[in-house]
């Protein structure tokens, strides 16, 4: 058998951000823990990976909710407390500069909010007094609890701003970063990314997210926790209103008191009440997204990319939703993990440009597997020269003469590597916030339960447990 | 066990959950949440340390008690008492 027990505690289905935090409380408490990842590779939909020398981070552009050492009560000070870590495990290091560019306007940001404050005013005279109600307003709202939300951010906003564009600036990044929503976004969610993208922000580890799962898989080590790579499970078994057994794909069958699950809410459901012919729930998020990686030569600050991070939209009205055809390229995020602010001046070892727009889960799904291979190569090109239109001072031909390796991908590869139905990131529309389900001993934590980004995710599966298990 | 060594005890616990808080000024009348940076996760870990330390269980609803040094030193040094006993 490849499991050490035949019953546990509790077992944890899904070794990414919030399974391995979950873990990690757990085990700290004294509770017999098995942790299952069905992939070879841990991180969830924040991980990492190596191809021909190269390594490339999926997910994580950023760190949000960054704050420096000292500003307390934000959702990173929870994190380290909860799981005993120090400080300075993660070594990130702050972005340098990033901004929102709609066509003839750009709004930078930092991570001192009084500058994204001051370009904003800039830009919006008019809206310099309500845009300061707004802020405070957002400061003020206690959106981090486990109360059911599916208010509207675009209704809440129009109370408070009134210049379109503006509204339409604003949301442009916060639903890239977050939104399982089409075209609007429960208005806690907008407080909370507000508050993790704008009011605190943006850092990254100079060895991108491997560092944060090296300290997280280190943890889970010392406090006991079980873990098993590339086993999945196959099924939970209900009986009594609960679960009563969990079948893993080894054909092992195993007990535990309490079952969390990372994987999403219809995926879950489906391992108790069997997987149906055709999976289009429509509780199932529609949203997903496409990323072309290159790595270039020289420093993309050299070619002219020198934002950390650029959320772009080619219209002043910005559209969020699954795209009518394989990508969307009117809108995007172009991401350099070079431009962080890296201790002692350091440089990665090699130029790295990762734009990503949105895609359509469908559309991709139903190429032939030669069609798909174009589709790529096509989406690749089109991705880079939408990056260089969207960025003044850059020549598509340097650009294209300083890529020396090129990998990207697709929807369908978000579902192959973690299973979430139609590539859907950010999960269903629909958050189930106190991580219940149907089943009394059964949980949801990560994307479904709401939280957003990589500290939402780990603070999810500390919330679900704590709530759940650990306070019980 | 005397109400000052449960004090330090509980100290001890927030030094290990909160190790970014300055702990040398602590008022043992005033609220524990008025003058040091702590929230209700972690006032779990400072029940849930209590058990895995020293086996010492607070229901939930007691968890008002908590709230200052002194208080905490009134409602956990019987309990402390019981124990050793």
């Amino acid at each position: 058998m490849s499991v050490s027990q035949d019953s546990y505690d509790v077992v944890i289905i899904g070794a990414g951000m919030s399974g391995m935090a979950a873990a990690i409380r757990l085990g700290m408490y004294g509770h017999s823990v098995l942790l299952l990842e069905r992939h070879t590779a841990p991180g969830g939909l924040n991980s990492f990976y190596r191809l021909d020398g190269y390594s490339f981070d999926v997910g994580l552009h950023a760190l949000t909710n960054y704050v420096p050492e000292g500003v307390r009560g934000t959702p990173l000070g929870k994190i380290f407390r909860q799981l005993r870590i120090p400080r300075d495990a993660f070594d990130l290091s702050p972005q340098l500069r990033s901004c929102i560019r709609f066509p003839g306007l750009e709004l930078g940001f930092t991570n001192e909010f009084e500058y994204f404050r001051t370009e904003v005013v800039q830009a919006f005279p008019a809206e310099k007094e309500r845009f300061d109600r707004f802020v405070q307003f957002v400061r003020d709202y206690h959106a981090v609890n486990l109360d059911p939300d599916s208010s509207s951010a675009r209704e809440e906003i129009a109370k408070h701003l009134k210049d379109p564009l503006l509204i339409e600036m604003l949301m442009c990044p916060l639903m890239y970063y977050g939104s399982a929503r089409e075209e609007d976004m429960d208005f806690g969610q907008f407080v909370v990314l507000f508050q993790a993208i704008f009011l605190e922000g943006f850092a990254r580890p100079f060895e991108g997210v491997r560092k944060i799962i090296k300290v997280l898989l280190k943890r889970v080590k010392e406090v006991g926790v079980e873990r098993r790579m590339g086993l999945g499970v196959t099924s939970l078994v209900s009986a009594g209103g609960g679960i009563s057994s969990i079948e893993l794909d080894d054909g092992s069958v195993i007990q535990a008191k309490h079952v969390v699950s990372t994987i999403g809410a219809v995926e879950t459901e489906h391992l108790v009440e069997g997987f149906p012919e055709n999976s289009h729930d429509k509780r199932v998020g529609q949203l997903s997204f496409t990323e072309a990686i290159a790595v270039t030569k020289q420093n993309p600050r050299e070619l002219g990319f020198e934002d950390t991070i650029v959320f772009f939209n080619d219209s002043d009205r910005f559209d969020y939703r699954r795209p009518d055809d394989l990508i969307d390229y009117r809108s995007g995020v172009i991401c350099v993990p070079n431009n962080y602010d890296y201790a002692d001046g350091q440089d990665l070892k090699n130029g790295i440009l990762r734009v990503t727009s949105q895609a359509n889960y469908d559309l991709w799904k139903a190429l032939p597997d030669a069609d798909y291979k174009q589709a790529k190569e096509v989406g690749f090109e089109r991705l880079m020269e939408t990056a260089v239109r969207m960025t003044p001072g850059v020549d598509l031909e340097a650009l294209t003469e300083s890529i020396e390796y090129r990998d990207m991908f697709s929807p369908t590869t978000i579902t192959r590597y973690t299973g979430h139905y139609q590539g859907a990131v950010y999960g269903a529309p629909k958050k189930i916030k106190d991580g219940s389900t149907a089943y009394k001993n059964l949980y949801l934590c990560g994307t479904d339960q709401g939280f957003l980004g990589i500290v939402g995710a780990m603070l999810s599966g500390i919330s679900i447990v704590n709530y759940h298990i650990l306070k019980g | 066990m005397t109400e000052d060594q449960v004090k330090d005890i509980i100290l001890e616990i927030i030094a290990e959950i909160a190790p970014d808080e300055d702990l040398s000024d602590v008022k043992p009348d005033v609220r524990l949440r008025d003058q040091l940076d702590l929230d209700s996760m972690d006032f779990l870990d400072i029940v849930m340390e209590l058990r895995k330390q020293h086996g010492i269980e607070v229901p939930e609803a007691d968890y008002p008690e908590l709230a200052s040094l002194d208080s905490c030193a009134a409602y956990l040094t019987p309990k402390f008492k019981t124990q050793a006993a």
